[in-house]
């Protein structure tokens, strides 16, 4: 046992010394790293770890931070309602529009792949440009507007549907559908282009070969041919709809209000705002970005492993 | 030996007659109607938000409404500078801390992402792949996990209040760095070799051969910095008035009432045309870098 133990020390000993030689021979590339990589640890890596840290500790920003171990984790879970109606809200947004949106983008990235070439670019803008425009969702909040000249409304008493308006944004029954329905109308994003530039670049011989060995309609040539060869732009497709749908926020706080009526259209970024920035209690708030955390690269993780059998 | 190529000439027929395998008219046509379709709702919201920013006043608030404005006007784009020109905080100054953001932003994350992205796209160096692989760690969770401790460590830095809290964060977007090192993957290293056989140091060789060669890429890392930084409401950050960014006076403008509908539609129409704009002029480049985006184990 002893000596296994002397070997591996010697072993990694000499892999160490290997990559100290090799990192002095490539000293400029470190000197080139550095600017991305120091900006990086303090703003990526750094705050990761001072949030898993003060989430453990009552820290109000006054005071210094004192350690009460797992109590915000605690109340979090048991005593917090609005976190758990904040919880509810945030998967059942990311469970419908988070599969719905990248399905869409997948979908409308192959139907545009058919078209000729100037009508595809022209295509790719319209799709695309919900999710660049910025702040433009606010306008549904003209549409949804809960008078009798909100448009929705309007067009609904005009056709009969209705007979009084519908306090869309107010209500609780209506506000999260209309905050999906704006949420899907912005997913075509940058896992959309991933997939339009993928599909373009998939090998036509490819298709031709697969006709002779019989393959026969549009669909059979999806699964056995187009998928597989997508497969790490789905990937990279797929953590950035995640990343979306669980950090849904601004177009919640944006259309509902913020706090929204009775914390119907509560989710859990806006709680962590809540508490980060209007009660400043940080320590509490840093177990919620804790939590959102591992939601996140847990989700991320399940969703690779599962992707990895597309086409097999 | 005979049948065999007579299949192979039925075939060839097959693939010149029509113009792709695998694909019936029928099918065609209902993919043309449902993406007209769909893209004409894709549209509405976007051309509702343009058509009443040309709206004069009068027609804003008619009812029903009307697609599109019967008497197209400019007044609301100049009223932002006349009425608000006139205003505590002028429109124009918005305008500039967004554009002095947005500009300063994406100039240097362009400059700091692609020297990181040059060094690990082509040397193998000790720590070199698992820097890269926290990189993808970090696509994987959005800014709000890190917006608190963002907050005390820029607060600690002493840059509360001005715009270096939202121009040098961006500077490390992982996304640009991603993209950056993935597209030059597919840059030849006999080009970087050759270059320094000739006699060129590094920061030559990167600045004339590899920056060059990349430009692809370049207007992608644009495009999804300016998206970033122009949207950037920088609430948490900002709070003095004469700093504070476009979207968040555009906020304030919707929430401030009825009165001010036509100058807030202007505001959004701006806000929303320039990314636009600058992802039609660089539509084809960015495709061709996405081409390179897959994630691979």
């Amino acid at each position: 046992m002893k000596n296994y133990l002397h070997r591996y020390i010697v072993w990694r000993k000499y892999n160490f010394n290997i990559a100290v030689r090799k990192a002095k021979r490539r000293k400029i590339c470190y000197i080139f790293l550095a600017p991305y990589a120091l900006l990086f640890i303090l703003f990526y890596i750094l705050p990761v770890i001072i949030s898993i840290f003060y989430s453990f500790s009552y820290y109000n920003i006054l005071e210094p931070p004192r350690y009460i171990g797992l109590r915000n984790y605690i109340s979090l879970i048991l005593q917090d309602d609005v976190f758990l109606t904040g919880v509810k809200n945030t998967f059942l947004i990311a469970i419908i529009t988070g599969p719905l949106g990248y399905i869409a983008s997948f979908i409308f990235a192959w139907l545009l792949n058919e078209l000729p070439r100037w009508l595809r670019s022209i295509a790719v803008v319209v799709f695309y440009a919900p999710s660049i425009a910025g702040n433009v969702y606010v306008i549904f909040s003209i549409f949804f507007r809960g008078d009798a000249y909100g448009y929705v409304n309007a067009f609904l008493m005009d056709l009969g549907i209705i007979d009084a308006p519908i306090l869309w944004l107010v209500n609780p029954d209506y506000m999260l559908p209309i905050c999906m329905l704006v949420i899907l109308w912005m997913s075509l994003g940058t896992g959309f282009l991933s997939f339009v530039a993928g599909l373009q670049g998939i090998d036509k011989t490819l298709y031709e070969a697969g006709c002779v060995d019989g393959v026969k309609n549009r669909w059979q040539e999806l699964w056995y041919i187009t998928l597989p060869n997508m497969k790490p732009m789905l990937m990279f497709g797929a953590v950035m709809s995640i990343t979306q749908a669980f950090g849904v926020c601004e177009v919640t706080m944006a259309l509902c209000g913020f706090p929204s009526t009775d914390y119907a259209a509560r989710t859990i970024v806006t709680h962590l705002f809540d508490y980060g920035y209007a009660r400043f209690e940080m320590g509490y708030a840093s177990a919620i970005a804790t939590l959102l955390f591992l939601i996140m690269i847990l989700c991320n993780k399940a969703i690779q492993s599962l992707l990895r059998r597309v086409g097999t | 030996m005979k049948k065999k190529e007579v299949r192979a000439r039925g075939y060839r027929k097959k693939i010149f007659k029509r113009r792709r395998p695998n694909r019936s008219r029928a099918g065609d046509f209902f993919i043309y109607l449902f993406l007209a379709l769909v893209s004409a709702g894709m549209l509405f919201p976007l051309v509702f938000a343009v058509s009443s920013a040309l709206k004069p006043l009068d027609e804003l608030f008619k009812f029903p409404p009307r697609l599109f404005p019967q008497n197209p006007t400019l007044d609301n784009f100049f009223d932002l500078f006349v009425t608000m020109g006139k205003s505590w905080v002028p429109f124009g100054r918005y305008l500039l801390n967004t554009v002095t953001i947005t500009v300063a932003g994406t100039a240097g994350h362009l400059i700091v992402a692609s020297m990181g992205a040059y060094v690990l796209a082509k040397y193998d160096f000790p720590g070199g792949q698992t820097f890269f692989r926290l990189v993808t760690v970090a696509l994987m969770f959005s800014g709000y996990v890190t917006a608190i401790p963002n907050y005390l460590i820029i607060n600690r830095l002493g840059w509360v209040d001005t715009h270096w809290a939202i121009i040098v964060p961006a500077f490390a977007a992982p996304i640009g760095l991603f993209l950056m090192k993935q597209f030059m993957e597919g840059l030849p290293m006999s080009l970087i070799e050759s270059a320094k056989i000739d006699g060129a140091n590094e920061w030559k060789v990167f600045f004339r051969i590899v920056m060059p060669n990349v430009k692809p890429a370049w207007l992608t890392l644009i495009i999804f910095s300016v998206q970033n930084l122009w949207n950037n409401r920088a609430a948490t950050f900002i709070y003095s008035e004469e700093r504070k960014t476009l979207v968040y006076a555009l906020q304030q403008l919707v929430n401030s009432g009825v009165a001010r509908t036509g100058q807030a539609a202007a505001i959004t129409v701006v806000v929303m045309m320039v990314p636009i704009i600058i992802f039609i002029l660089s539509e084809s480049q960015i495709i061709e870098t996405m081409a390179s985006s897959g994630l691979k184990e």
